[in-house]
């Protein structure tokens, strides 16, 4: 009789991972960086944040590479330094974002207010008190706007896609690449496109329908591109097991292959959305920017968020930038949101229902 | 038993056809997707030649210095018409202008995104590296007009006294000597706001790269005794190099095109200049734009040609940049 002697579970090693000396080396080196440069910036004439920032950053690449070339050697040295170099290059690439959400925050939410979204612009001017006046009518605009151009780029992106992933015929590799060099258009490009093509021959005016056309240009290589993506995801016995029972090529992606894709495709159809929500330059060429409700996108001028925030801006008084600022701001929720809500889809899993 | 069986047998089933041909319905549905993934190709070759029929009369009265001249006029003559003879268009300074600006923004912005892009890869924990990642894709949808906001009033009191700190040391380099004191508005301060546009685009680019990097070369370097900057050196930077040529070119053709954003920030001025520090500047896209309101149709044409030859130069950048991007991988050792 033997009895299993409980052996105690060894707990896993990390032997790369940071030990409390490497924390407190790091630390070591920060304080001390931080040291230097307030004492430099008390001795020399430099002053103010940006030269507390240089100093700061060269006085620590300096510590660290001498703590770690006497600790070990040239080799980790530059290791070390090159870490503080990429680790800095985040920090200032993500710095414009924090600035802009505070920015806009900051000086937007003094020019919320209930009118803004129960009022338009027909009677107010931009330079009014802020609370006069609001954007019901650029939120309707905007939104007709980007569903009409969802309504005609949405089926050719996704065709585009079905034709990479799906069809595969002989001009798939061209047709890919045209629909990354589309996605590199400026958007003023398109605009003055459609200007040249519907504005010039035919409505001679501007209304809303150009506009769409102009933002669905832009919108058809992102919803491409994702759906693309997405659908290379969908397991290939997907598409076999359609096959094999009997359907044809197009049931089978029809009953099989889209419904599998669908919460991807609907991501992308989002992201399109986001990145055209808030394009400017078309709409100024095109579609006027009327302060009055407009439900109308065959005629007629068409206000619109980015629209209002460029007269808004344009206009110059202190009440009116503000009300610019309100509309980025009304206009920036919108792309959050629709941006998260990619997210969310775009995290599931492909294939669940 | 004798019991037979009299029942007449089930209609068998006629053979079935065994064929590679496809039916009916698969030969309209591969007919509908594929035109709809032609689309690209009409759109683009539609945007071509509209922009061409408006634009011709504009390049055949102006020839060559419709690019290489800075006048931009449009006479009108005693009967109340344009004179075209009179008129002068030329582009040579916002052309000019579009390539600084656009330059500016790359050398700033593309440091900044590939180091980014190397953190986010191969330093970043995965808590941060999911935010991180969240972050900058969201930025990459921000409005245009907002950058344009942003930099006005933001960007446009710290980078005037970053530029009056560049034109007192480094006056001695051309491009930072001031020829008058004014340095607000000027083309460093848009190059300033586009590097921060381009930095989604890069970042996402070249971490897409670096994320390929073969893991076995990758394990091979640190199994040899690498540090992890001895291993990017010698795995993924050869690795990756071509391919992030091709992430700069992208981030070149978006800063050539922007418009809105170089608008609000830059003071448009109609001649070349190329003190960056100096406030007068101007990029194709935002030219258009600022003409556009009070140009007449004669004027338009012409602007039709600015937008021709914008068109040409971003999809020729695009174009190389994505053979560059597409052909990654096949470089390295």
């Amino acid at each position: 009789m033997s009895t299993i002697e409980k052996v105690p579970t060894p707990s896993p090693r990390k032997p790369w991972a940071a030990t409390p000396i490497d924390r407190a080396k790091t630390a070591g080196i920060l304080a001390a960086a931080i040291v230097v440069s307030v004492i430099v910036l008390a001795l020399t004439p430099l002053s103010g944040k940006l030269a507390f920032a240089a100093v700061f950053f060269v006085a620590y690449l300096i510590i660290d590479f001498a703590v770690s070339f006497a600790k070990a050697g040239r080799a980790a040295a530059v290791d070390s330094v090159f870490r503080g170099l990429v680790t800095t290059a985040i920090a200032i690439a993500v710095m414009p974002i924090i600035s802009i959400l505070v920015t806009v925050w900051i000086r937007g939410h003094h020019g919320l207010h209930w009118t803004l979204f129960t009022m338009d612009m027909h009677s107010n001017s931009f330079t009014d008190p802020v609370g006069q006046g609001g954007l019901l009518h650029a939120i309707i605009g905007t939104f007709l706007l980007v569903i009409v151009a969802m309504i005609i780029s949405v089926p050719i992106g996704i065709l585009t896609a079905l034709y990479l992933t799906e069809v595969r015929g002989r001009f798939t590799r061209p047709i890919e690449f045209l629909v990354q060099a589309m996605s590199g258009v400026p958007s003023i490009v398109a605009g003055l496109f459609i200007y040249a093509a519907i504005l010039i021959p035919f409505t001679k005016t501007v209304n809303g329908i150009q506009g769409s056309l102009a933002l669905a240009i832009l919108m058809i290589p992102t919803v491409a591109r994702t759906s693309q993506e997405v659908l290379k995801l969908i397991p290939e016995d997907l598409r076999e097991a359609g096959v094999a029972l009997g359907g044809t090529q197009w049931r089978s992606v029809a009953l099989v292959v889209v419904p599998a894709a669908r919460s991807g495709l609907i991501t992308a159809m989002i992201l399109g959305v986001a990145r055209v929500a808030g394009e400017t330059a078309p709409i100024l060429l095109l579609t006027g920017g009327s302060g009055t409700k407009n439900f109308n996108v065959f005629s007629g001028s068409l206000g619109s968020l980015p629209n209002y925030v460029w007269q808004a801006f344009s206009a110059g008084t202190p009440e009116s930038i503000t009300r610019a600022w309100a509309g980025i701001l009304v206009l920036l929720v919108i792309v959050v949101i629709l941006f998260t809500a990619a997210r969310i889809l775009g995290n599931r899993k492909v294939g669940k229902k | 038993m004798s019991s037979t069986i009299t029942q007449t047998p089930a209609a068998i089933p006629p053979k079935r056809e065994i064929t590679t041909k496809p039916r009916f319905s698969d030969r309209v549905f591969r007919g509908v997707v594929t035109s709809g993934g032609l689309s690209s190709l009409v759109i683009l070759g539609l945007i071509l030649i509209f922009l061409l029929f408006n634009g011709f009369s504009t390049l055949k009265t102006q020839g060559m210095h419709f690019l290489t001249s800075s006048n931009w006029q449009a006479v009108v003559s005693d009967s109340g018409q344009i004179d075209p003879k009179a008129s002068h268009f030329g582009i040579a300074a916002m052309l000019v202008g579009t390539m600084l600006v656009a330059v500016i923004a790359v050398v700033i912005g593309v440091p900044i995104s590939v180091g980014a892009a190397i953190y986010l890869t191969f330093y970043a924990p995965e808590a941060i590296k999911k935010i991180m990642v969240s972050a900058i894709d969201l930025m990459a949808a921000f409005p245009s007009v907002l950058f344009g906001l942003w930099g006005f009033f933001v960007l446009e009191a710290s980078g005037e006294y970053w530029a009056k700190l560049l034109s007192k040391y480094f006056s001695w380099i051309p491009f930072f000597k001031l020829p008058a004191p004014y340095v607000t508005r000027s083309p460093f301060i848009a190059g300033l706001v586009l590097a921060v546009m381009i930095i989604p685009i890069v970042t996402s680019i070249s971490r897409e790269i670096f994320s390929q990097t073969p893991l076995d070369r990758m394990q091979a370097a640190y199994a040899l005794g690498g540090t992890r900057f001895a291993m990017l050196r010698a795995v993924a930077f050869p690795y990756a190099r071509s391919g992030i040529v091709g992430g700069i070119m992208l981030g070149l053709g978006r800063a050539m095109g922007e418009t809105v954003a170089v608008y609000t920030v830059l003071n448009i001025v109609y001649q070349v200049n190329w003190h960056i520090l100096f406030s007068a500047g101007g990029n194709v896209a935002s030219m258009i734009l600022l003409k556009f309101g009070e140009a007449s149709p004669y004027e338009i044409k012409a602007l039709m040609a600015a937008g021709l030859v914008l068109f040409i130069l971003t999809l020729i950048v695009n174009s190389l940049a994505n053979l560059i991007v597409s052909r990654t991988g096949k470089s390295g050792r």
